[in-house]
Protein backbone atom coordinates (compact mmCIF):
# COMPACT_ATOMS: atom_id res chain seq x y z
CA UNK A 1 0.00 0.00 0.00
CA UNK A 2 1.34 3.37 -1.01
CA UNK A 3 1.71 5.95 1.75
CA UNK A 4 0.56 9.48 1.25
CA UNK A 5 2.91 12.44 1.32
CA UNK A 6 0.05 14.88 1.86
CA UNK A 7 -3.55 14.36 2.93
CA UNK A 8 -5.85 17.34 3.09
CA UNK A 9 -9.39 16.87 4.36
CA UNK A 10 -12.14 19.49 4.57
CA UNK A 11 -9.65 22.34 4.77
CA UNK A 12 -11.13 25.80 5.27
CA UNK A 13 -9.71 29.29 5.48
CA UNK A 14 -11.78 32.44 5.77
CA UNK A 15 -10.40 35.76 4.68
CA UNK A 16 -12.33 38.93 4.19
CA UNK A 17 -13.65 38.69 0.66
CA UNK A 18 -12.13 35.26 -0.04
CA UNK A 19 -12.56 31.88 1.46
CA UNK A 20 -11.17 28.44 0.82
CA UNK A 21 -14.00 25.94 1.18
CA UNK A 22 -13.88 22.22 1.88
CA UNK A 23 -10.56 21.53 0.19
CA UNK A 24 -9.65 17.83 0.10
CA UNK A 25 -7.01 15.99 -1.88
CA UNK A 26 -4.33 13.33 -1.50
CA UNK A 27 -0.78 13.32 -2.85
CA UNK A 28 0.54 9.72 -2.84
CA UNK A 29 4.21 9.28 -2.02
CA UNK A 30 6.47 8.98 -5.04
CA UNK A 31 4.36 11.16 -7.30
CA UNK A 32 4.18 14.71 -8.64
CA UNK A 33 1.02 16.78 -8.27
CA UNK A 34 0.34 20.03 -10.09
CA UNK A 35 -1.97 22.54 -8.47
CA UNK A 36 -3.54 24.60 -11.23
CA UNK A 37 -6.04 27.40 -11.43
CA UNK A 38 -6.36 31.03 -12.40
CA UNK A 39 -4.66 33.72 -10.33
CA UNK A 40 -6.48 34.26 -7.05
CA UNK A 41 -8.05 30.78 -7.07
CA UNK A 42 -6.44 29.84 -3.75
CA UNK A 43 -3.36 27.84 -4.82
CA UNK A 44 -0.92 29.84 -2.70
CA UNK A 45 -3.30 29.82 0.25
CA UNK A 46 -3.45 26.02 0.16
CA UNK A 47 0.35 25.83 0.12
CA UNK A 48 0.69 28.32 2.96
CA UNK A 49 -1.84 26.35 5.02
CA UNK A 50 0.05 23.09 4.52
CA UNK A 51 3.24 24.80 5.73
CA UNK A 52 1.30 26.47 8.55
CA UNK A 53 2.43 29.91 7.36
CA UNK A 54 -1.17 30.99 7.83
CA UNK A 55 -3.58 29.53 10.35
CA UNK A 56 -6.34 27.29 9.04
CA UNK A 57 -9.97 28.00 9.94
CA UNK A 58 -10.82 24.29 9.94
CA UNK A 59 -10.10 20.89 8.45
CA UNK A 60 -7.25 18.43 8.65
CA UNK A 61 -3.78 18.37 7.07
CA UNK A 62 -1.40 15.43 7.38
CA UNK A 63 2.10 15.44 5.91
CA UNK A 64 4.05 12.13 5.86
CA UNK A 65 1.07 10.82 7.84
CA UNK A 66 1.73 13.31 10.66
CA UNK A 67 -0.46 16.17 11.83
CA UNK A 68 0.96 19.35 10.33
CA UNK A 69 0.61 21.33 13.59
CA UNK A 70 1.73 18.77 16.19
CA UNK A 71 4.72 17.61 14.17
CA UNK A 72 5.54 20.86 12.45
CA UNK A 73 9.30 20.84 13.15
CA UNK A 74 9.84 17.27 11.97
CA UNK A 75 7.74 17.80 8.87
CA UNK A 76 9.51 20.99 7.92
CA UNK A 77 12.97 19.45 8.15
CA UNK A 78 11.86 17.04 5.42
CA UNK A 79 10.27 19.65 3.14
CA UNK A 80 11.95 21.82 0.54
CA UNK A 81 9.95 24.96 -0.12
CA UNK A 82 10.40 27.07 -3.22
CA UNK A 83 8.36 30.21 -3.55
CA UNK A 84 7.74 33.02 -5.94
CA UNK A 85 9.03 35.87 -3.81
CA UNK A 86 11.45 34.50 -1.21
CA UNK A 87 12.02 36.78 1.77
CA UNK A 88 15.77 36.42 2.26
CA UNK A 89 18.03 39.16 3.57
CA UNK A 90 18.65 41.18 0.45
CA UNK A 91 22.23 42.19 1.26
CA UNK A 92 23.44 38.69 2.16
CA UNK A 93 25.47 36.71 -0.33
CA UNK A 94 24.36 33.24 -1.40
CA UNK A 95 27.13 31.81 0.78
CA UNK A 96 25.88 33.77 3.84
CA UNK A 97 22.35 32.55 3.25
CA UNK A 98 23.48 28.96 2.86
CA UNK A 99 25.50 29.20 6.09
CA UNK A 100 22.41 30.47 7.90
CA UNK A 101 20.03 27.88 6.43
CA UNK A 102 22.07 24.67 6.23
CA UNK A 103 22.34 24.04 10.03
CA UNK A 104 18.55 23.62 10.20
CA UNK A 105 18.77 20.48 8.16
CA UNK A 106 20.21 17.21 9.41
CA UNK A 107 20.83 15.89 5.93
CA UNK A 108 22.66 18.85 4.40
CA UNK A 109 24.84 17.83 1.44
CA UNK A 110 27.49 20.51 0.92
CA UNK A 111 29.14 19.00 -2.13
CA UNK A 112 25.79 18.58 -3.87
CA UNK A 113 25.00 22.22 -3.08
CA UNK A 114 28.35 23.33 -4.57
CA UNK A 115 27.80 21.35 -7.74
CA UNK A 116 24.24 22.65 -8.12
CA UNK A 117 25.44 26.25 -7.78
CA UNK A 118 27.98 25.58 -10.50
CA UNK A 119 25.45 23.86 -12.68
CA UNK A 120 22.90 26.66 -12.26
CA UNK A 121 25.65 29.27 -12.82
CA UNK A 122 25.06 30.94 -9.46
CA UNK A 123 28.14 32.69 -8.00
CA UNK A 124 28.30 32.00 -4.23
CA UNK A 125 29.64 35.49 -3.45
CA UNK A 126 26.81 37.29 -5.26
CA UNK A 127 24.30 39.25 -3.16
CA UNK A 128 20.78 37.88 -3.15
CA UNK A 129 19.28 41.18 -4.26
CA UNK A 130 21.47 41.14 -7.37
CA UNK A 131 19.90 37.92 -8.61
CA UNK A 132 17.33 37.89 -11.40
CA UNK A 133 13.98 36.26 -10.71
CA UNK A 134 15.04 33.09 -12.46
CA UNK A 135 18.29 32.94 -10.47
CA UNK A 136 16.38 33.35 -7.20
CA UNK A 137 14.28 30.36 -8.20
CA UNK A 138 17.35 28.33 -9.06
CA UNK A 139 18.98 29.21 -5.74
CA UNK A 140 15.95 28.02 -3.79
CA UNK A 141 15.80 24.83 -5.82
CA UNK A 142 19.49 24.24 -5.10
CA UNK A 143 18.81 24.70 -1.36
CA UNK A 144 15.83 22.35 -1.43
CA UNK A 145 17.68 19.62 -3.31
CA UNK A 146 20.78 19.94 -1.11
CA UNK A 147 18.99 18.98 2.08
CA UNK A 148 17.56 15.89 0.45
CA UNK A 149 13.94 16.91 1.04
CA UNK A 150 11.37 14.11 0.86
CA UNK A 151 8.71 16.55 -0.25
CA UNK A 152 9.22 19.54 -2.51
CA UNK A 153 6.53 22.18 -2.29
CA UNK A 154 6.87 24.83 -4.93
CA UNK A 155 4.70 27.88 -5.42
CA UNK A 156 4.79 28.92 -9.08
CA UNK A 157 8.39 27.71 -9.51
CA UNK A 158 8.35 28.10 -13.27
CA UNK A 159 6.86 31.58 -13.53
CA UNK A 160 9.47 34.00 -14.80
CA UNK A 161 11.72 31.22 -16.05
CA UNK A 162 12.61 30.87 -19.70
CA UNK A 163 11.41 27.73 -21.52
CA UNK A 164 14.88 26.20 -21.54
CA UNK A 165 15.32 26.34 -17.78
CA UNK A 166 11.68 25.36 -17.25
CA UNK A 167 12.35 22.18 -19.16
CA UNK A 168 15.55 21.66 -17.20
CA UNK A 169 13.67 22.05 -13.93
CA UNK A 170 11.03 19.55 -15.01
CA UNK A 171 13.73 17.09 -16.03
CA UNK A 172 15.36 17.55 -12.65
CA UNK A 173 12.04 16.80 -10.99
CA UNK A 174 11.59 13.57 -12.91
CA UNK A 175 15.17 12.62 -12.07
CA UNK A 176 14.32 13.21 -8.41
CA UNK A 177 11.34 10.90 -8.79
CA UNK A 178 13.65 7.93 -9.42
CA UNK A 179 13.57 7.72 -5.64
CA UNK A 180 10.07 6.54 -4.88
CA UNK A 181 10.04 8.11 -1.43
CA UNK A 182 10.16 11.61 -2.93
CA UNK A 183 7.05 13.63 -3.72
CA UNK A 184 6.41 16.99 -5.31
CA UNK A 185 3.53 19.45 -5.03
CA UNK A 186 3.76 22.47 -7.28
CA UNK A 187 1.40 25.22 -8.24
CA UNK A 188 1.49 26.75 -11.67
CA UNK A 189 -0.61 28.56 -14.19
CA UNK A 190 1.68 27.39 -17.00
CA UNK A 191 -0.31 24.32 -17.84
CA UNK A 192 2.17 22.97 -20.39
CA UNK A 193 4.42 22.18 -17.41
CA UNK A 194 1.84 19.63 -16.35
CA UNK A 195 0.89 18.25 -19.71
CA UNK A 196 3.23 15.29 -19.37
CA UNK A 197 5.22 15.20 -16.15
CA UNK A 198 2.54 15.56 -13.48
CA UNK A 199 1.08 12.34 -12.13
CA UNK A 200 -1.88 14.07 -10.50
CA UNK A 201 -3.55 17.36 -11.31
CA UNK A 202 -5.69 19.32 -8.90
CA UNK A 203 -7.77 22.18 -10.27
CA UNK A 204 -8.54 25.00 -7.88
CA UNK A 205 -11.20 27.54 -8.73
CA UNK A 206 -12.55 30.31 -6.53
CA UNK A 207 -11.44 28.62 -3.33
CA UNK A 208 -12.71 25.16 -4.17
CA UNK A 209 -11.25 22.00 -5.67
CA UNK A 210 -13.02 21.40 -8.96
CA UNK A 211 -11.11 18.25 -9.84
CA UNK A 212 -8.26 16.20 -8.38
CA UNK A 213 -7.36 13.13 -10.43
CA UNK A 214 -4.50 11.41 -12.18
CA UNK A 215 -3.36 13.18 -15.32
CA UNK A 216 -4.22 10.15 -17.45
CA UNK A 217 -7.71 9.88 -16.06
CA UNK A 218 -8.31 13.57 -16.72
CA UNK A 219 -6.99 13.33 -20.25
CA UNK A 220 -9.24 10.35 -20.94
CA UNK A 221 -12.37 11.84 -19.40
CA UNK A 222 -12.44 15.33 -20.81
CA UNK A 223 -12.84 16.48 -24.39
CA UNK A 224 -13.74 19.58 -26.36
CA UNK A 225 -16.82 19.29 -28.56
CA UNK A 226 -17.04 21.58 -31.58
CA UNK A 227 -19.74 21.93 -34.20
CA UNK A 228 -22.17 24.18 -36.02
CA UNK A 229 -24.37 26.31 -33.74
CA UNK A 230 -27.67 24.86 -35.04
CA UNK A 231 -26.62 21.45 -33.69
CA UNK A 232 -26.51 22.82 -30.17
CA UNK A 233 -29.97 21.76 -29.00
CA UNK A 234 -31.15 22.06 -25.41
CA UNK A 235 -30.48 18.44 -24.43
CA UNK A 236 -27.06 18.50 -26.02
CA UNK A 237 -26.28 21.77 -24.29
CA UNK A 238 -26.55 20.23 -20.80
CA UNK A 239 -23.69 17.86 -21.61
CA UNK A 240 -21.30 20.75 -22.09
CA UNK A 241 -19.51 23.19 -19.80
CA UNK A 242 -18.23 26.66 -20.65
CA UNK A 243 -19.97 26.80 -24.03
CA UNK A 244 -18.70 29.48 -26.37
CA UNK A 245 -20.49 30.28 -29.61
CA UNK A 246 -19.24 32.33 -32.53
CA UNK A 247 -20.62 33.10 -35.96
CA UNK A 248 -18.94 29.92 -37.18
CA UNK A 249 -19.81 27.40 -34.54
CA UNK A 250 -19.82 26.40 -30.89
CA UNK A 251 -17.34 24.74 -28.59
CA UNK A 252 -17.81 23.28 -25.14
CA UNK A 253 -16.13 20.95 -22.67
CA UNK A 254 -17.50 17.53 -21.80
CA UNK A 255 -16.59 15.22 -18.95
CA UNK A 256 -18.52 12.32 -20.46
CA UNK A 257 -17.10 11.53 -23.88
CA UNK A 258 -19.30 8.46 -24.62
CA UNK A 259 -22.47 10.43 -23.80
CA UNK A 260 -21.33 13.33 -25.97
CA UNK A 261 -20.54 10.92 -28.79
CA UNK A 262 -24.00 9.37 -28.53
CA UNK A 263 -25.77 12.73 -28.36
CA UNK A 264 -23.89 14.50 -31.12
CA UNK A 265 -23.09 11.59 -33.42
CA UNK A 266 -21.50 13.01 -36.53
CA UNK A 267 -22.89 16.49 -35.84
CA UNK A 268 -19.78 17.58 -33.94
CA UNK A 269 -16.06 17.01 -33.69
CA UNK A 270 -14.76 15.64 -30.39
CA UNK A 271 -11.14 16.57 -29.63
CA UNK A 272 -8.95 15.61 -26.72
CA UNK A 273 -8.81 18.47 -24.21
CA UNK A 274 -5.50 19.90 -23.06
CA UNK A 275 -5.05 20.80 -19.40
CA UNK A 276 -5.30 24.43 -20.48
CA UNK A 277 -8.59 23.78 -22.30
CA UNK A 278 -10.03 22.22 -19.16
CA UNK A 279 -8.90 25.13 -17.00
CA UNK A 280 -10.30 27.76 -19.37
CA UNK A 281 -13.62 26.05 -20.10
CA UNK A 282 -14.22 25.30 -16.41
CA UNK A 283 -13.47 28.88 -15.53
CA UNK A 284 -15.91 30.09 -18.15
CA UNK A 285 -18.49 27.51 -17.13
CA UNK A 286 -18.41 28.46 -13.50
CA UNK A 287 -18.67 32.15 -14.21
CA UNK A 288 -21.33 32.23 -16.85
CA UNK A 289 -23.33 29.05 -16.34
CA UNK B 1 13.87 -0.98 -27.22
CA UNK B 2 12.44 2.00 -29.06
CA UNK B 3 9.49 4.14 -28.01
CA UNK B 4 8.26 7.26 -29.75
CA UNK B 5 5.51 9.19 -28.00
CA UNK B 6 3.34 11.42 -30.14
CA UNK B 7 1.54 14.25 -28.40
CA UNK B 8 -0.79 14.75 -31.34
CA UNK B 9 -1.88 11.12 -31.54
CA UNK B 10 -5.48 10.51 -30.47
CA UNK B 11 -4.30 7.38 -28.62
CA UNK B 12 -3.48 7.72 -24.93
CA UNK B 13 0.24 7.58 -24.11
CA UNK B 14 0.02 4.26 -22.21
CA UNK B 15 -1.54 2.70 -25.29
CA UNK B 16 1.23 4.04 -27.53
CA UNK B 17 3.83 2.44 -25.25
CA UNK B 18 1.85 -0.77 -24.99
CA UNK B 19 1.45 -1.10 -28.76
CA UNK B 20 5.08 -0.32 -29.58
CA UNK B 21 6.48 -2.74 -27.00
CA UNK B 22 4.10 -5.45 -28.13
CA UNK B 23 5.18 -5.01 -31.73
CA UNK B 24 8.84 -5.28 -30.71
CA UNK B 25 8.18 -8.43 -28.69
CA UNK B 26 6.23 -10.07 -31.50
CA UNK B 27 8.86 -9.14 -34.08
CA UNK B 28 11.61 -10.51 -31.83
CA UNK B 29 13.43 -7.18 -31.46
CA UNK B 30 12.85 -7.67 -27.76
CA UNK B 31 13.76 -11.23 -26.88
CA UNK B 32 12.55 -13.48 -24.10
CA UNK B 33 14.17 -12.58 -20.82
CA UNK B 34 15.24 -9.09 -21.93
CA UNK B 35 15.02 -6.62 -19.08
CA UNK B 36 12.78 -3.58 -19.48
CA UNK B 37 13.63 -0.27 -17.80
CA UNK B 38 11.88 0.35 -14.48
CA UNK B 39 8.62 2.32 -14.61
CA UNK B 40 10.36 5.29 -13.00
CA UNK B 41 13.30 5.18 -15.40
CA UNK B 42 10.99 4.94 -18.40
CA UNK B 43 8.87 7.82 -17.07
CA UNK B 44 11.96 9.95 -16.67
CA UNK B 45 13.33 9.16 -20.11
CA UNK B 46 10.02 9.79 -21.86
CA UNK B 47 9.14 12.74 -19.59
CA UNK B 48 5.79 11.28 -18.70
CA UNK B 49 3.94 10.32 -15.55
CA UNK B 50 4.93 7.17 -13.64
CA UNK B 51 1.25 6.31 -13.51
CA UNK B 52 1.26 6.13 -17.30
CA UNK B 53 4.28 3.83 -17.53
CA UNK B 54 2.94 1.64 -14.72
CA UNK B 55 -0.34 1.27 -16.56
CA UNK B 56 1.41 0.31 -19.81
CA UNK B 57 3.45 -2.36 -18.00
CA UNK B 58 0.43 -3.63 -16.06
CA UNK B 59 -1.48 -4.21 -19.29
CA UNK B 60 1.48 -5.91 -20.98
CA UNK B 61 1.75 -8.17 -17.96
CA UNK B 62 -1.95 -8.98 -18.01
CA UNK B 63 -1.68 -9.87 -21.70
CA UNK B 64 1.23 -12.17 -20.94
CA UNK B 65 3.93 -10.23 -22.78
CA UNK B 66 6.06 -9.36 -19.77
CA UNK B 67 6.66 -10.57 -16.21
CA UNK B 68 7.34 -8.35 -13.26
CA UNK B 69 9.54 -9.96 -10.64
CA UNK B 70 9.18 -8.13 -7.34
CA UNK B 71 12.01 -5.66 -6.95
CA UNK B 72 14.06 -7.08 -9.84
CA UNK B 73 11.99 -5.32 -12.45
CA UNK B 74 10.15 -6.36 -15.59
CA UNK B 75 11.25 -8.83 -18.24
CA UNK B 76 9.96 -10.00 -21.58
CA UNK B 77 7.99 -13.15 -20.80
CA UNK B 78 8.67 -16.54 -22.30
CA UNK B 79 6.34 -16.59 -25.26
CA UNK B 80 4.14 -19.55 -25.86
CA UNK B 81 4.74 -20.29 -29.57
CA UNK B 82 1.12 -21.06 -30.31
CA UNK B 83 -0.01 -17.96 -28.49
CA UNK B 84 2.57 -15.89 -30.28
CA UNK B 85 1.31 -17.18 -33.62
CA UNK B 86 -2.21 -16.28 -32.61
CA UNK B 87 -1.11 -12.79 -31.60
CA UNK B 88 0.70 -12.32 -34.88
CA UNK B 89 -2.36 -13.52 -36.76
CA UNK B 90 -4.43 -11.02 -34.86
CA UNK B 91 -2.05 -8.28 -35.91
CA UNK B 92 -2.42 -9.33 -39.55
CA UNK B 93 -6.21 -9.36 -39.20
CA UNK B 94 -6.20 -5.88 -37.73
CA UNK B 95 -4.20 -4.54 -40.66
CA UNK B 96 -6.42 -6.31 -43.18
CA UNK B 97 -9.50 -4.94 -41.45
CA UNK B 98 -8.08 -1.43 -41.77
CA UNK B 99 -7.46 -2.02 -45.47
CA UNK B 100 -11.00 -3.36 -45.92
CA UNK B 101 -12.47 -0.33 -44.19
CA UNK B 102 -10.47 1.98 -46.42
CA UNK B 103 -11.50 0.02 -49.52
CA UNK B 104 -15.18 0.15 -48.61
CA UNK B 105 -14.89 3.89 -48.13
CA UNK B 106 -13.56 4.16 -51.67
CA UNK B 107 -16.19 1.81 -53.05
CA UNK B 108 -13.68 -0.87 -54.02
CA UNK B 109 -15.38 -4.26 -54.37
CA UNK B 110 -14.33 -7.57 -52.82
CA UNK B 111 -13.18 -9.02 -56.16
CA UNK B 112 -10.92 -6.09 -56.86
CA UNK B 113 -9.58 -6.23 -53.31
CA UNK B 114 -8.87 -9.96 -53.48
CA UNK B 115 -7.07 -9.47 -56.77
CA UNK B 116 -4.94 -6.67 -55.25
CA UNK B 117 -4.12 -8.86 -52.25
CA UNK B 118 -3.16 -11.77 -54.49
CA UNK B 119 -0.80 -9.55 -56.52
CA UNK B 120 0.77 -8.07 -53.40
CA UNK B 121 1.22 -11.52 -51.88
CA UNK B 122 3.03 -12.78 -54.98
CA UNK B 123 5.22 -9.70 -55.06
CA UNK B 124 6.63 -10.56 -51.63
CA UNK B 125 7.42 -14.17 -52.49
Amino acid sequence: MMDNAIEVKGLRKNYKGFSLRNVSFVLPQGTIMGLVGPNGAGKTTIIKLILNLVRKSGGEIRVFGLDHLHNEAEIKSRIGFVHESPAYIEDATLNDLKAAIAPFYGKWNESLFRSLLAEFELPADKKFKKLSHGMKMKFQIALALSHDADLLIMDEPTSGLDPVFRRELLERLSALMQDERKSVLFSTHITSDLERTADYITFVHEGEIVLSKSRDEIKETWAVVKGPVEQLTGERRILLKGIRTTAFGFEGLTGDIPAARRAFGSAAVIDRASIEDIMIFMDRGNNHA
Amino acid sequence: MKIIISNSSPDPIYEQINRQLKAQIISGDLAEGDALPSIRKLAQELQISVITTKRAYDELEREGFINTVGSKGSFVAVQNQELLREKKMKLVEEKLAAAVAEARLMGIGLDHLQETLRLLYQEYE
